[in-house]
């Protein structure tokens, strides 16, 4: 039985994707050794992902427990449900972009690519360790390694300015959400007298400090998670670090910060009754920012990050139902909410890693991250543009694909329970959950239809060409996924069910009986169904192209005798009502010329940038005027060394006297 | 014994303000020397003795009274400097700050909750005074090897204090103490050669290039 067990798989896994990164390291020539860490890696993530699905089979796991010298409680390590629903992703992303990052980022051409295989290493590693860790010390040990190894991680391209800039507006922002999250720790350390986890529903405490741990634990794994208003370090993070480590993070990190919020509300056996709604309203204003904010976006690897703060609101919103539910007892909104929720974060892992390995491939083929200065590429690029859509469609929450299960079960939860539980406020998320589903279309009909449809817009676009097989390779693996998904929910839903009823604290008959509720067959007929009259409709297109006369003419012409690129919509000319209708959340830096000039005009220029609403119009002016406030205590700091023993030395008579 | 271990502690006090009154480098080595040397003797006349002992006493004397003065007196041959020239603050009056900062160490010794066994020693009031004058080696003199000595100065001074505590203190702590000593001046010594090559000079006070602008 002891050969058997998942927690030891699991141990073997993490320890074995920490050090794959080594041998990269210390190797004379690191082709190989990125070959090795690449092939320990997906092993390792084969082993693991075992390891989870004989989890979710029943297998019991059992726990282990390092004594370790320090002052802080053994450490122990042990997984449940709620750890095994964020190793599943996290093992299948981990893997892929391990064969990805072979292609994407060879040692032979990068020397950063040692360095790079080591973090990427690290940082999954630390991942599993911070799912698996029952002890708020390991725990917090493992969450920094694996924040600073993002940071070493994003910062790959360090000579660019662009990316110092983010690097540290991403350290500062990590280590803010570590502070909050020490405060927590220590307060339960207190209440509790040990740092190892309460049991599940354990905890209950005075309320000032129930509420201070609540309030800390969102600033910490909110901020991490990428929640309004602490995402502001995310889009710039996501968008500067290489590809697949932007997959990573927006796939899985910010996952992290979800884990930890649900963990920590798992400890309290009552919870204060606005806690739900906060999470709930949070999730919503995240979810419609979010995706506005995406919405305006040229930067194609930004308008990806931008939609994972919506993703991220999403999954929040479920977890507010949930919440919500638990405090009213109805527990058909708790099994929806969940079920949405972790539904939602196991296909965000699939498609939101799919599309940035997809902008990976992009970048690598175009050499840009402008979205105007693309087009055409679908002709260019016939493996990855209908990856590409896959991704699009599913992050739309477009039937037949996965992203559209996770957002029934919540549409479910709202409507039903809304209008049948004395809920009635509930039913508003379908409302926000409809607009936030057609800004999505919008933003993703804007992307797909402007990078890989109509005529190149540059000459980097023209020249674009397809990646191997094996960076495509892995994005199959992840659209096969979502397709999969999308086609039989019943899979992803025997995938959270145990999660689901352990969380909602649910017996399984409940469970089943609220499960029965869930037009879960109409779905899946309605899915399949869809997909094959998509599927029919596209091969009897194709065949009238075959046999019908046609005429040669360029994309989008618009009747145009002789239409230039230049003619094409942008990106930015597509999105601009939307835009302008959300100007207040989106505010981008618009320079108009003016028109008032006599016939024939003068030259004229028209300039759009999209600006960070938070950083930019609060953060930095506020973090100037303090450092204005503070800088003639920049005059204690000169340089003279003596000057500086001398503060030592002054300090210490002081003390002396004062003692006395 | 005791009445002699306070004599030499009196002596080590002594010798705190040679090194503040004088401005040659190669005499400040030697009297942190021999003070080095009259700390290694000091554990003997008041503990009983033991293998231990006789250990830290060689260890000691060997560290504090031969190496470190030998690294030290290495680097100023090297550097070609014989003397302290315009210190911060001039001798006399580092003299008199120093004979100021030794009463005080006696003031305040004598309101500090100690053992009574250790109430009549001359070991604490010793050991602060020392540590006080290596600070004021330390903010007034300019060269980087003067400041070597001001360390040292205030390493002896909480040596002496944890004479108090030699019966209680493992080996191991005592020596890793020592090591990281020697480290320390061993580090120094290249570091002050490699400034000296760079700059042409060891002034401390033009060393401020990395202060952040």
């Amino acid at each position: 039985m002891f050969l058997l067990d998942p927690t030891l798989f699991l141990l073997v896994a993490a320890s074995c994707i920490a050090l794959s990164g080594i041998p990269g390291l210390l190797a004379h020539h690191s082709a190989w050794g990125q070959r090795v860490a690449a092939i320990i890696v997906i092993a390792a993530s084969c082993l693991g992902e075992t390891a989870v699905i004989s989890l979710l089979s029943g297998i019991p796991a059992s726990s282990y427990q390092i004594d370790w010298p320090l002052p802080f409680g053994p450490a122990l390590f042990s997984v449940d449900h709620l750890s095994t629903i964020f190793l599943f992703p996290l093992f299948l992303v981990t893997g892929a972009v391990a064969l990805y990052s072979v292609a994407y980022w060879p040692a032979r051409e990068k020397a950063s690519a040692g360095r790079l295989t080591f973090f990427l290493g690290l940082f999954a590693a630390a991942m599993i360790i911070v799912v698996m860790a029952r002890n708020g010390v390991l725990f917090l040990m493992a969450w920094e390694v694996m924040a600073l190894s993002a940071y070493f991680l994003l910062t790959t391209e360090q000579q660019s300015s662009d990316v110092q800039r983010v690097g540290t507006v991403y350290l500062l922002a990590t280590h803010t959400g570590t502070m909050a999250l020490f405060v927590m720790f220590s307060l339960l350390r207190a209440t509790a007298g040990t740092f190892a986890f309460p049991a599940t529903h354990a905890l209950s405490l005075a309320v000032p400090v129930a509420t201070t741990v609540i309030i800390t634990a969102l600033i910490g794994f909110g901020g991490k998670a990428g929640l309004m208003p602490l995402h502001f370090w995310l889009p710039g993070a996501h968008a500067n670090a290489p590809s697949h480590v932007s997959a990573m993070m927006s796939g899985l990190m910010l996952k992290m910060g979800v884990y930890g919020i649900l963990r920590t509300v798992s400890f309290f056996d009552q919870l204060p009754a606005w806690l739900g709604w906060l999470i709930l309203l949070l999730g919503a204003w995240s979810a419609i920012n979010g995706i506005a904010l995406a919405a305006g976006q040229r930067d194609l690897k930004r308008l990806l990050a931008c939609s994972s703060i919506e993703n991220i609101g999403i999954v929040f919103i479920g977890i507010g139902l949930a919440l919500v539910g638990l405090q009213q007892h109805a527990s058909y909104l708790v099994v929806c909410g969940l079920a949405g929720a972790f539904i939602h974060i196991v296909n965000h892992g699939l498609f939101k890693s799919l599309l940035f390995l997809g902008s990976g491939v992009l970048i690598h083929g175009t050499g840009t991250r402008e979205i105007d200065r693309m087009g055409g590429l679908a002709r260019r690029m016939p493996v990855t543009s209908p990856l590409f859509l896959v991704g699009s469609l599913a992050i739309c929450g477009l039937p037949p694909l996965n992203g559209f299960v996770g957002e029934f079960f919540l549409y479910v939860g709202a409507i039903t329970d809304g209008i049948v539980a004395p809920l009635p406020l509930v039913a508003l998320v379908a409302p926000v959950l409809a607009l936030v589903g057609g800004l999505a279309v919008l933003t993703f009909v804007k992307l797909f239809g402007i990078v890989f449809l109509g005529a190149p817009r540059s000459a980097d676009s023209a020249h674009g060409h397809e990646a191997s097989a094996v960076m495509t390779g892995p994005m199959v693996l992840l659209a096969g996924g979502c397709l999969i998904a999308g086609m039989a929910p019943v899979l992803l839903v025997r995938l959270v069910t145990p999660v689901v009823g352990f969380y909602g604290g649910l017996s399984p008959q409940d469970m089943a009986q609220v499960m029965g509720h869930i037009p879960l067959v109409p779905l899946t007929c309605a899915n399949v169904l869809l997909l094959v009259v998509v599927l029919a409709v596209g091969a009897a297109y194709l065949r009238r192209l075959r046999t019908s006369p046609r005429s040669q003419g360029s994309t989008w012409g618009c009747g145009y005798l002789e239409p230039t690129p230049r003619m094409q919509y942008t990106g930015t000319s597509f999105s601009e009502m939307a835009v302008s209708l959300l100007g207040g959340i989106v505010a981008p830096d618009r320079r108009r010329p003016t028109l008032d000039t006599p016939i024939p005009p003068a030259d004229a220029r028209f300039s759009y940038e999209t600006t960070e609403t938070v950083l930019d119009r609060i953060l930095i002016p506020v973090f100037q005027v303090v450092g204005t406030a503070f800088s003639f205590l920049r005059k204690v700091q000169h340089g003279q060394l003596h000057i500086y023993v001398l503060y030592i030395f002054a300090t210490l008579c002081v003390l002396m006297i004062w003692k006395n | 014994m005791s009445s002699f271990a306070d004599q030499l502690l009196v002596l080590v006090m002594l010798i705190n303000l040679i090194m503040l009154g004088t401005s040659r480098l190669m005499f400040s080595i030697r009297a942190v020397a021999v003070q080095g040397v009259i700390l290694g003797v000091l554990p003997g006349l008041i503990h009983p003795f033991s293998g231990h002992l006789a250990g830290i006493t060689a260890g000691i004397i060997l560290a504090k009274g031969v190496a470190i003065p030998y690294f030290i007196g290495g680097a100023v041959r090297k550097a070609q400097i014989r003397r302290e020239v315009e210190p911060f603050v001039g001798y006399v009056p580092t003299l008199l700050l120093g004979a100021i900062f030794t009463a005080l160490a006696f003031v305040f010794a004598e309101r500090l909750p100690l053992a009574p066994e250790h109430k009549d020693l001359l070991f604490v009031p010793a050991s602060i005074a020392t540590l006080l004058c290596g600070f004021l080696i330390l903010t007034t003199r300019r060269k980087a090897i003067s400041q070597v000595i001001g360390y040292l100065v205030m390493e002896n001074g909480i040596f002496v204090f944890g004479l108090l505590l030699t019966e209680a203190m493992p080996v191991m702590v005592e020596a890793g103490a020592l090591l990281d000593l020697l480290v320390g001046i061993f580090v120094m010594g290249i570091v002050i050669n490699h400034i000296s090559r760079e700059f042409s000079s060891i002034d401390t006070s033009r060393l401020r290039a990395l202060k952040e602008e």
